[in-house]
Protein backbone atom coordinates (compact mmCIF):
# COMPACT_ATOMS: atom_id res chain seq x y z
CA UNK A 1 0.00 0.00 0.00
CA UNK A 2 2.29 2.71 1.20
CA UNK A 3 6.01 2.51 0.70
CA UNK A 4 6.66 1.82 4.36
CA UNK A 5 7.31 -1.89 4.75
CA UNK A 6 5.81 -3.03 8.05
CA UNK A 7 4.27 -6.47 8.52
CA UNK A 8 0.62 -5.43 8.56
CA UNK A 9 -0.64 -8.99 8.52
CA UNK A 10 1.12 -9.51 11.85
CA UNK A 11 -0.75 -6.53 13.28
CA UNK A 12 -4.07 -7.94 12.14
CA UNK A 13 -3.30 -11.40 13.50
CA UNK A 14 -3.37 -9.97 17.00
CA UNK A 15 -6.65 -8.16 16.47
CA UNK A 16 -7.82 -4.55 16.30
CA UNK A 17 -9.78 -2.49 18.85
CA UNK A 18 -12.71 -2.53 16.45
CA UNK A 19 -13.48 -4.68 13.42
CA UNK A 20 -12.61 -3.27 9.99
CA UNK A 21 -16.02 -4.38 8.86
CA UNK A 22 -18.47 -6.93 10.09
CA UNK A 23 -21.23 -9.09 8.78
CA UNK A 24 -24.65 -8.46 10.24
CA UNK A 25 -27.44 -10.85 9.43
CA UNK A 26 -30.64 -8.94 10.10
CA UNK A 27 -33.10 -11.79 9.82
CA UNK A 28 -33.30 -15.53 9.35
CA UNK A 29 -36.36 -14.99 7.16
CA UNK A 30 -35.88 -15.68 3.46
CA UNK A 31 -38.09 -16.22 0.47
CA UNK A 32 -35.59 -18.73 -0.89
CA UNK A 33 -34.12 -22.00 0.41
CA UNK A 34 -30.66 -22.12 -1.16
CA UNK A 35 -29.15 -25.55 -0.64
CA UNK A 36 -25.86 -24.09 0.64
CA UNK A 37 -27.24 -21.34 2.90
CA UNK A 38 -24.53 -20.76 5.49
CA UNK A 39 -27.04 -19.58 8.11
CA UNK A 40 -29.71 -22.25 7.42
CA UNK A 41 -32.19 -19.44 6.87
CA UNK A 42 -35.85 -19.57 5.99
CA UNK A 43 -38.07 -18.66 8.93
CA UNK A 44 -37.84 -15.50 11.00
CA UNK A 45 -36.72 -16.01 14.59
CA UNK A 46 -39.14 -14.45 17.10
CA UNK A 47 -36.17 -13.22 19.16
CA UNK A 48 -34.69 -11.11 16.35
CA UNK A 49 -33.40 -7.65 17.31
CA UNK A 50 -36.02 -4.91 17.26
CA UNK A 51 -35.64 -1.73 15.25
CA UNK A 52 -34.48 0.17 18.33
CA UNK A 53 -31.99 -2.55 19.27
CA UNK A 54 -30.58 -2.46 15.74
CA UNK A 55 -30.21 1.31 15.95
CA UNK A 56 -28.37 0.95 19.25
CA UNK A 57 -25.92 -1.43 17.54
CA UNK A 58 -25.42 1.11 14.75
CA UNK A 59 -24.71 3.79 17.37
CA UNK A 60 -21.99 1.55 18.79
CA UNK A 61 -20.51 0.88 15.36
CA UNK A 62 -20.36 4.62 14.74
CA UNK A 63 -18.56 5.17 18.06
CA UNK A 64 -16.11 2.37 17.25
CA UNK A 65 -15.59 3.80 13.75
CA UNK A 66 -16.52 0.63 11.97
CA UNK A 67 -16.49 1.88 8.38
CA UNK A 68 -19.17 -0.36 6.97
CA UNK A 69 -21.32 -3.39 7.65
CA UNK A 70 -22.07 -6.23 5.30
CA UNK A 71 -25.75 -6.78 5.87
CA UNK A 72 -27.19 -10.14 4.96
CA UNK A 73 -29.55 -12.75 6.26
CA UNK A 74 -31.72 -14.51 5.39
CA UNK A 75 -33.02 -11.98 2.93
CA UNK A 76 -32.51 -8.68 4.76
CA UNK A 77 -34.84 -6.66 2.55
CA UNK A 78 -37.89 -8.60 3.78
CA UNK A 79 -37.54 -6.93 7.19
CA UNK A 80 -40.19 -4.18 7.23
CA UNK A 81 -37.69 -1.76 8.83
CA UNK A 82 -34.85 -2.59 6.42
CA UNK A 83 -34.73 0.76 4.59
CA UNK A 84 -35.18 2.64 7.86
CA UNK A 85 -32.09 0.87 9.24
CA UNK A 86 -30.08 1.51 6.08
CA UNK A 87 -30.93 5.20 6.28
CA UNK A 88 -30.08 5.28 9.97
CA UNK A 89 -26.69 3.65 9.38
CA UNK A 90 -25.68 5.93 6.53
CA UNK A 91 -26.85 9.02 8.45
CA UNK A 92 -24.44 7.89 11.16
CA UNK A 93 -21.58 7.43 8.70
CA UNK A 94 -21.66 3.65 8.88
CA UNK A 95 -21.56 2.45 5.29
CA UNK A 96 -23.83 -0.39 4.23
CA UNK A 97 -23.21 -3.15 1.77
CA UNK A 98 -26.13 -5.49 1.68
CA UNK A 99 -26.56 -8.87 0.07
CA UNK A 100 -29.84 -9.70 -1.56
CA UNK A 101 -31.35 -12.19 -3.93
CA UNK A 102 -32.93 -9.17 -5.63
CA UNK A 103 -36.55 -9.84 -4.72
CA UNK A 104 -37.21 -6.27 -3.48
CA UNK A 105 -35.04 -4.36 -5.96
CA UNK A 106 -37.77 -2.57 -7.90
CA UNK A 107 -36.95 0.22 -10.37
CA UNK A 108 -37.89 2.74 -7.66
CA UNK A 109 -35.64 1.13 -5.03
CA UNK A 110 -32.82 0.92 -7.57
CA UNK A 111 -33.06 4.67 -8.24
CA UNK A 112 -32.90 5.38 -4.52
CA UNK A 113 -29.88 3.14 -4.07
CA UNK A 114 -28.08 4.71 -7.02
CA UNK A 115 -28.38 8.11 -5.33
CA UNK A 116 -26.42 7.12 -2.20
CA UNK A 117 -22.63 6.96 -1.88
CA UNK A 118 -22.90 5.07 1.36
CA UNK A 119 -24.87 2.07 0.15
CA UNK A 120 -23.51 -0.77 -1.92
CA UNK A 121 -25.53 -3.69 -3.20
CA UNK A 122 -24.52 -7.26 -3.74
CA UNK A 123 -26.76 -9.51 -5.80
CA UNK A 124 -26.33 -13.22 -5.19
CA UNK A 125 -26.08 -15.42 -8.25
CA UNK A 126 -24.76 -18.98 -8.21
CA UNK A 127 -24.98 -19.86 -11.87
CA UNK A 128 -24.33 -17.94 -15.09
CA UNK A 129 -27.30 -19.82 -16.52
CA UNK A 130 -30.73 -20.35 -14.99
CA UNK A 131 -30.23 -24.12 -14.95
CA UNK A 132 -27.05 -23.99 -12.87
CA UNK A 133 -28.26 -21.15 -10.62
CA UNK A 134 -31.76 -22.43 -9.93
CA UNK A 135 -30.51 -25.90 -9.01
CA UNK A 136 -28.85 -24.28 -5.99
CA UNK A 137 -31.00 -21.21 -5.27
CA UNK A 138 -34.45 -22.35 -6.39
CA UNK A 139 -36.75 -22.01 -9.36
CA UNK A 140 -37.09 -18.47 -10.71
CA UNK A 141 -34.20 -17.07 -8.64
CA UNK A 142 -32.00 -16.49 -11.70
CA UNK A 143 -34.66 -14.34 -13.34
CA UNK A 144 -35.19 -12.44 -10.08
CA UNK A 145 -31.47 -11.70 -9.77
CA UNK A 146 -31.06 -10.57 -13.38
CA UNK A 147 -34.15 -8.39 -13.19
CA UNK A 148 -32.66 -6.68 -10.11
CA UNK A 149 -29.36 -6.15 -11.98
CA UNK A 150 -31.23 -4.62 -14.90
CA UNK A 151 -33.05 -2.24 -12.57
CA UNK A 152 -29.81 -1.17 -10.87
CA UNK A 153 -28.13 -0.70 -14.22
CA UNK A 154 -31.08 1.29 -15.61
CA UNK A 155 -30.96 3.51 -12.51
CA UNK A 156 -27.30 4.29 -13.21
CA UNK A 157 -25.90 2.33 -10.26
CA UNK A 158 -22.33 1.61 -11.35
CA UNK A 159 -20.14 -0.99 -9.72
CA UNK A 160 -22.68 -2.94 -7.71
CA UNK A 161 -21.46 -6.42 -6.85
CA UNK A 162 -22.52 -9.77 -8.26
CA UNK A 163 -21.67 -12.35 -5.64
CA UNK A 164 -21.08 -15.96 -6.62
CA UNK A 165 -20.38 -18.90 -4.35
CA UNK A 166 -18.02 -21.15 -6.29
CA UNK A 167 -19.24 -24.68 -6.80
CA UNK A 168 -18.24 -27.68 -8.84
CA UNK A 169 -21.12 -26.82 -11.20
CA UNK A 170 -20.44 -23.13 -11.78
CA UNK A 171 -16.65 -22.86 -11.61
CA UNK A 172 -16.45 -23.55 -15.35
CA UNK A 173 -18.66 -20.48 -15.93
CA UNK A 174 -16.20 -17.92 -14.56
CA UNK A 175 -15.83 -16.13 -17.89
CA UNK A 176 -19.61 -16.05 -18.31
CA UNK A 177 -20.04 -14.56 -14.83
CA UNK A 178 -17.48 -11.91 -15.71
CA UNK A 179 -19.38 -11.17 -18.91
CA UNK A 180 -22.63 -10.72 -16.95
CA UNK A 181 -20.87 -8.33 -14.56
CA UNK A 182 -19.42 -6.37 -17.47
CA UNK A 183 -22.81 -6.22 -19.17
CA UNK A 184 -24.34 -4.46 -16.13
CA UNK A 185 -21.24 -2.39 -15.32
CA UNK A 186 -21.03 -4.37 -12.09
CA UNK A 187 -18.13 -5.97 -10.29
CA UNK A 188 -17.80 -9.72 -9.93
CA UNK A 189 -17.19 -11.13 -6.46
CA UNK A 190 -16.60 -14.82 -5.98
CA UNK A 191 -16.39 -16.60 -2.66
CA UNK A 192 -15.66 -20.01 -1.35
CA UNK A 193 -18.33 -22.63 -0.61
CA UNK A 194 -18.17 -23.42 3.09
CA UNK A 195 -19.61 -26.49 4.81
CA UNK A 196 -21.56 -24.14 7.09
CA UNK A 197 -25.32 -24.15 7.72
CA UNK A 198 -27.11 -26.18 5.07
CA UNK A 199 -23.83 -26.05 3.16
CA UNK A 200 -22.69 -28.91 5.38
CA UNK A 201 -25.23 -31.16 3.64
CA UNK A 202 -24.08 -30.40 0.10
CA UNK A 203 -20.39 -29.62 0.55
CA UNK A 204 -19.14 -33.06 -0.45
CA UNK A 205 -21.05 -32.88 -3.73
CA UNK A 206 -20.58 -29.20 -4.54
CA UNK A 207 -17.14 -28.09 -3.38
CA UNK A 208 -14.69 -27.57 -6.23
CA UNK A 209 -12.40 -30.42 -7.18
CA UNK A 210 -8.63 -30.14 -6.76
CA UNK A 211 -8.19 -29.60 -10.53
CA UNK A 212 -10.91 -26.93 -10.60
CA UNK A 213 -9.36 -25.22 -7.61
CA UNK A 214 -6.05 -24.86 -9.45
CA UNK A 215 -7.77 -23.37 -12.49
CA UNK A 216 -9.76 -21.05 -10.23
CA UNK A 217 -6.52 -19.80 -8.67
CA UNK A 218 -4.94 -19.17 -12.07
CA UNK A 219 -8.09 -17.35 -13.19
CA UNK A 220 -8.04 -15.16 -10.08
CA UNK A 221 -4.35 -14.34 -10.51
CA UNK A 222 -5.01 -13.38 -14.14
CA UNK A 223 -7.88 -11.05 -13.16
CA UNK A 224 -6.14 -9.46 -10.18
CA UNK A 225 -8.03 -6.74 -8.38
CA UNK A 226 -10.81 -6.60 -10.96
CA UNK A 227 -12.51 -9.53 -9.28
CA UNK A 228 -13.32 -9.39 -5.57
CA UNK A 229 -13.06 -12.43 -3.31
CA UNK A 230 -13.78 -11.18 0.21
CA UNK A 231 -10.38 -12.70 1.02
CA UNK A 232 -12.13 -16.04 1.00
CA UNK A 233 -9.52 -17.92 -1.03
CA UNK A 234 -6.50 -17.20 1.13
CA UNK A 235 -5.93 -20.95 1.48
CA UNK A 236 -4.99 -20.92 -2.24
CA UNK A 237 -1.94 -18.78 -1.43
CA UNK A 238 -0.25 -22.14 -0.86
CA UNK A 239 0.05 -22.40 -4.67
CA UNK A 240 2.56 -19.56 -4.70
CA UNK A 241 1.63 -15.93 -5.12
CA UNK A 242 -0.89 -14.52 -2.67
CA UNK A 243 -4.13 -13.22 -4.14
CA UNK A 244 -5.03 -9.53 -3.70
CA UNK A 245 -6.36 -8.79 -0.22
CA UNK A 246 -5.34 -9.42 3.34
CA UNK A 247 -4.74 -13.17 2.97
CA UNK A 248 -5.47 -14.12 6.52
CA UNK A 249 -8.33 -15.52 8.53
CA UNK A 250 -9.84 -12.41 10.09
CA UNK A 251 -12.22 -14.28 12.41
CA UNK A 252 -12.50 -12.43 15.71
CA UNK A 253 -9.43 -10.37 14.73
CA UNK A 254 -10.64 -7.93 12.10
CA UNK A 255 -14.13 -9.30 11.29
CA UNK A 256 -17.03 -11.02 13.03
CA UNK A 257 -20.72 -11.81 12.66
CA UNK A 258 -23.74 -10.40 14.47
CA UNK A 259 -26.65 -12.77 13.89
CA UNK A 260 -30.35 -11.80 13.82
CA UNK A 261 -30.85 -12.46 17.56
CA UNK A 262 -27.75 -10.41 18.47
CA UNK A 263 -25.35 -13.28 19.02
CA UNK A 264 -21.78 -12.42 18.05
CA UNK A 265 -19.79 -15.15 16.31
CA UNK A 266 -16.16 -15.11 15.20
CA UNK A 267 -17.16 -15.21 11.55
CA UNK A 268 -20.22 -15.64 9.32
CA UNK A 269 -19.25 -19.22 8.54
CA UNK A 270 -19.03 -20.37 12.13
CA UNK A 271 -22.54 -20.27 13.59
CA UNK A 272 -21.85 -22.76 16.37
CA UNK A 273 -21.57 -22.39 20.14
CA UNK A 274 -17.82 -23.04 19.96
CA UNK A 275 -17.44 -19.74 18.08
CA UNK A 276 -20.03 -17.74 20.02
CA UNK A 277 -18.39 -14.75 21.72
CA UNK A 278 -21.43 -13.11 23.36
CA UNK A 279 -24.60 -11.15 22.62
CA UNK A 280 -25.10 -7.47 21.85
CA UNK A 281 -28.05 -7.38 24.29
CA UNK A 282 -25.74 -8.08 27.25
CA UNK A 283 -24.48 -5.14 29.36
CA UNK A 284 -21.67 -3.38 27.52
CA UNK A 285 -23.15 -4.29 24.15
CA UNK A 286 -21.16 -5.20 21.07
CA UNK A 287 -18.08 -3.23 22.07
CA UNK A 288 -17.59 -5.28 25.23
CA UNK A 289 -18.02 -8.53 23.33
CA UNK A 290 -15.48 -7.45 20.72
CA UNK A 291 -12.90 -6.23 23.24
CA UNK A 292 -13.35 -8.64 26.13
CA UNK A 293 -14.64 -11.98 24.90
CA UNK A 294 -12.44 -14.89 25.98
CA UNK A 295 -12.99 -16.59 22.62
CA UNK A 296 -11.71 -13.58 20.67
CA UNK A 297 -8.72 -13.30 23.02
CA UNK A 298 -7.86 -16.90 22.14
CA UNK A 299 -8.20 -16.26 18.42
CA UNK A 300 -5.93 -13.21 18.70
CA UNK A 301 -3.22 -15.14 20.52
CA UNK A 302 -0.30 -16.47 18.46
CA UNK A 303 -1.33 -19.71 16.74
CA UNK A 304 0.85 -22.76 16.48
CA UNK A 305 0.79 -24.32 13.04
CA UNK A 306 -0.08 -27.70 14.56
CA UNK A 307 0.14 -30.46 11.98
CA UNK A 308 0.79 -27.81 9.31
CA UNK A 309 3.79 -26.17 11.02
CA UNK A 310 6.38 -28.13 9.02
CA UNK A 311 4.69 -27.48 5.65
CA UNK A 312 6.48 -25.16 3.23
CA UNK A 313 3.18 -23.40 2.43
CA UNK A 314 2.18 -22.66 6.03
CA UNK A 315 3.40 -19.07 6.00
CA UNK A 316 1.21 -18.44 2.96
CA UNK A 317 -2.03 -20.22 3.85
CA UNK A 318 -1.80 -20.24 7.67
CA UNK A 319 -3.65 -23.54 7.78
CA UNK A 320 -6.68 -22.24 5.90
CA UNK A 321 -10.26 -21.74 7.05
CA UNK A 322 -11.26 -22.58 10.61
CA UNK A 323 -14.94 -23.07 9.76
CA UNK A 324 -14.18 -25.35 6.82
CA UNK A 325 -12.14 -27.58 9.08
CA UNK A 326 -14.61 -27.52 11.94
CA UNK A 327 -17.72 -28.52 9.99
CA UNK A 328 -15.94 -31.25 8.04
CA UNK A 329 -14.76 -32.85 11.29
CA UNK A 330 -11.09 -31.92 10.90
CA UNK A 331 -8.94 -30.67 13.79
CA UNK A 332 -8.51 -26.88 13.85
CA UNK A 333 -4.73 -27.12 14.02
CA UNK A 334 -4.47 -29.32 10.93
CA UNK A 335 -4.88 -28.77 7.19
CA UNK A 336 -7.84 -27.13 5.49
CA UNK A 337 -10.11 -29.70 3.78
CA UNK A 338 -9.21 -28.06 0.47
CA UNK A 339 -5.48 -27.76 1.23
CA UNK A 340 -3.68 -27.17 -2.06
CA UNK A 341 -1.00 -29.69 -1.10
CA UNK A 342 -3.64 -32.41 -0.82
CA UNK A 343 -3.19 -32.85 2.92
CA UNK A 344 -6.86 -32.00 3.51
CA UNK A 345 -8.15 -34.70 1.20
CA UNK A 346 -5.97 -37.22 2.98
CA UNK A 347 -7.17 -36.02 6.39
CA UNK A 348 -10.83 -36.17 5.27
CA UNK A 349 -10.37 -39.78 4.22
CA UNK A 350 -9.49 -40.66 7.80
CA UNK A 351 -11.80 -38.23 9.60
CA UNK A 352 -14.91 -39.33 11.42
CA UNK A 353 -17.20 -37.33 9.16
CA UNK A 354 -20.41 -38.65 10.74
CA UNK A 355 -19.59 -37.06 14.08
CA UNK A 356 -18.48 -33.71 12.63
CA UNK A 357 -20.12 -30.82 14.57
CA UNK A 358 -23.50 -29.74 13.22
CA UNK A 359 -24.52 -26.11 12.76
CA UNK A 360 -26.17 -24.88 15.95
CA UNK A 361 -29.33 -23.34 14.53
CA UNK A 362 -31.73 -24.28 11.80
CA UNK A 363 -34.34 -21.81 10.57
CA UNK A 364 -34.98 -23.70 7.35
CA UNK A 365 -38.50 -23.62 5.96
CA UNK A 366 -40.36 -26.67 7.18
CA UNK A 367 -41.94 -26.84 3.76
CA UNK A 368 -39.86 -25.71 0.82
CA UNK A 369 -40.99 -22.32 -0.47
CA UNK A 370 -42.70 -22.41 -3.86
CA UNK A 371 -39.57 -21.29 -5.67
CA UNK A 372 -37.60 -24.28 -4.42
CA UNK A 373 -40.19 -26.93 -5.21
CA UNK A 374 -39.75 -29.11 -8.19
CA UNK A 375 -42.61 -29.06 -10.68
CA UNK A 376 -44.97 -31.97 -10.09
CA UNK A 377 -44.23 -35.03 -12.17
CA UNK A 378 -47.93 -35.56 -12.76
CA UNK A 379 -50.84 -33.16 -12.48
CA UNK A 380 -52.42 -35.24 -9.73
CA UNK A 381 -49.29 -34.79 -7.57
CA UNK A 382 -50.57 -31.29 -6.83
CA UNK A 383 -53.22 -32.91 -4.68
CA UNK A 384 -52.44 -31.68 -1.17
CA UNK A 385 -52.49 -35.25 0.05
CA UNK A 386 -50.20 -36.59 -2.68
CA UNK A 387 -47.13 -38.18 -1.22
CA UNK A 388 -48.58 -38.38 2.27
CA UNK A 389 -48.32 -41.92 3.51
CA UNK A 390 -51.49 -42.93 5.31
CA UNK A 391 -51.38 -45.88 7.66
CA UNK A 392 -53.34 -48.74 6.24
CA UNK B 1 -4.45 -1.83 -2.55
CA UNK B 2 -2.05 -1.92 -5.45
CA UNK B 3 1.63 -1.27 -4.95
CA UNK B 4 2.35 -1.22 -8.64
CA UNK B 5 5.21 1.24 -8.94
CA UNK B 6 4.70 1.86 -12.63
CA UNK B 7 1.10 2.85 -12.02
CA UNK B 8 2.05 5.53 -9.51
CA UNK B 9 1.44 9.04 -10.74
CA UNK B 10 3.99 11.74 -10.16
CA UNK B 11 3.35 13.49 -6.90
CA UNK B 12 4.15 17.14 -6.40
CA UNK B 13 5.35 17.76 -2.86
CA UNK B 14 5.21 21.51 -3.43
CA UNK B 15 1.48 21.88 -3.99
CA UNK B 16 -1.40 21.90 -1.51
CA UNK B 17 -3.20 18.65 -0.70
CA UNK B 18 -5.99 17.44 1.59
CA UNK B 19 -7.73 14.30 2.66
CA UNK B 20 -10.78 13.56 0.51
CA UNK B 21 -14.02 14.57 2.26
CA UNK B 22 -15.34 11.07 1.48
CA UNK B 23 -12.57 9.40 3.48
CA UNK B 24 -12.86 8.28 7.07
CA UNK B 25 -9.71 7.77 9.15
CA UNK B 26 -9.41 5.43 12.11
CA UNK B 27 -6.18 5.64 14.12
CA UNK B 28 -4.61 2.27 14.99
CA UNK B 29 -1.52 1.08 16.87
CA UNK B 30 0.36 0.69 13.59
CA UNK B 31 -0.83 3.95 12.05
CA UNK B 32 -4.35 4.14 10.70
CA UNK B 33 -7.04 2.58 8.56
CA UNK B 34 -8.57 4.67 5.78
CA UNK B 35 -11.87 4.00 4.10
CA UNK B 36 -13.17 5.84 1.05
CA UNK B 37 -16.97 5.81 0.96
CA UNK B 38 -17.08 6.66 -2.74
CA UNK B 39 -14.68 4.06 -4.12
CA UNK B 40 -15.44 1.70 -1.19
CA UNK B 41 -11.79 0.92 -0.85
CA UNK B 42 -9.79 0.33 2.28
CA UNK B 43 -6.25 1.55 2.72
CA UNK B 44 -3.62 1.56 5.43
CA UNK B 45 -1.25 4.11 6.84
CA UNK B 46 1.59 2.03 8.13
CA UNK B 47 3.07 4.44 10.64
CA UNK B 48 1.88 7.10 13.09
CA UNK B 49 4.14 9.60 11.32
CA UNK B 50 2.42 9.01 8.00
CA UNK B 51 -0.91 9.47 9.79
CA UNK B 52 0.35 12.82 11.11
CA UNK B 53 1.42 13.80 7.59
CA UNK B 54 -1.95 12.92 6.07
CA UNK B 55 -4.03 14.62 8.77
CA UNK B 56 -1.74 17.66 8.55
CA UNK B 57 -2.08 18.11 4.77
CA UNK B 58 -5.06 20.46 4.96
CA UNK B 59 -3.32 22.77 7.45
CA UNK B 60 -0.13 23.23 5.39
CA UNK B 61 0.58 25.17 2.21
CA UNK B 62 2.40 22.23 0.67
CA UNK B 63 2.70 18.49 1.20
CA UNK B 64 6.40 19.07 1.91
CA UNK B 65 5.49 21.36 4.82
CA UNK B 66 3.04 18.76 6.12
CA UNK B 67 5.83 16.16 6.09
CA UNK B 68 8.32 18.41 7.83
CA UNK B 69 5.64 19.48 10.30
CA UNK B 70 5.08 15.83 11.21
CA UNK B 71 8.80 15.38 11.89
CA UNK B 72 9.84 13.70 8.64
CA UNK B 73 13.57 14.14 7.97
CA UNK B 74 14.68 15.45 4.58
CA UNK B 75 16.31 12.14 3.74
CA UNK B 76 13.01 10.35 4.32
CA UNK B 77 11.03 12.62 1.98
CA UNK B 78 11.21 10.33 -1.10
CA UNK B 79 9.63 7.50 0.90
CA UNK B 80 6.79 9.72 2.10
CA UNK B 81 6.37 11.18 -1.35
CA UNK B 82 5.87 7.66 -2.70
CA UNK B 83 3.34 6.87 0.03
CA UNK B 84 1.42 10.07 -0.73
CA UNK B 85 1.51 9.29 -4.45
CA UNK B 86 -0.17 5.95 -3.75
CA UNK B 87 -2.83 7.66 -1.65
CA UNK B 88 -3.41 10.21 -4.41
CA UNK B 89 -3.68 7.38 -6.95
CA UNK B 90 -6.47 5.78 -4.95
CA UNK B 91 -8.24 9.16 -4.45
CA UNK B 92 -7.73 9.07 -0.68
CA UNK B 93 -6.12 12.51 -0.89
CA UNK B 94 -6.61 15.18 -3.51
CA UNK B 95 -5.02 18.44 -4.61
CA UNK B 96 -6.42 21.62 -3.11
CA UNK B 97 -6.89 24.53 -5.46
Amino acid sequence: MTALPLPLVEQFQYGLDAPICLTWELTYACNLSCVHCLSSSGRRDPRELTTDECKAVIDELERMQVFYVNIGGGEPTVRPDFWELVDYATAHRVGVKFSTNGVKITPEVARRLAASDYVDVQISLDGATAAVNDAVRGRGSYDTALRAMQHLSDAGFRGFKISVVMTRENVEQLDEFKAIADRYDAQLRITRLRPSGRGADVWDDLHVTAEQQRRLYDWLVAHGENVLTGDSFFHLAGYGDALPGLNLCGAGRVVCLIDPVGDVYACPFAIHENFLAGNVRAPGGFETVWRESALFATLRAPQSGGACASCSAYDACRGGCMAAKFFTGLPLDGPDPECVKGHGAAALAHADRASAPRPALDHSHRLLPLAARKPPAKACDENPLAGVGFPR
Amino acid sequence: MSTDLQARPQFDLDTAWALSPQVSIRPERFGALLYHFGTRRLSFLKSPTLLAVVTGLAAHETARDACLGAGVQAAELPRYRAALATLAGSQMIGERS
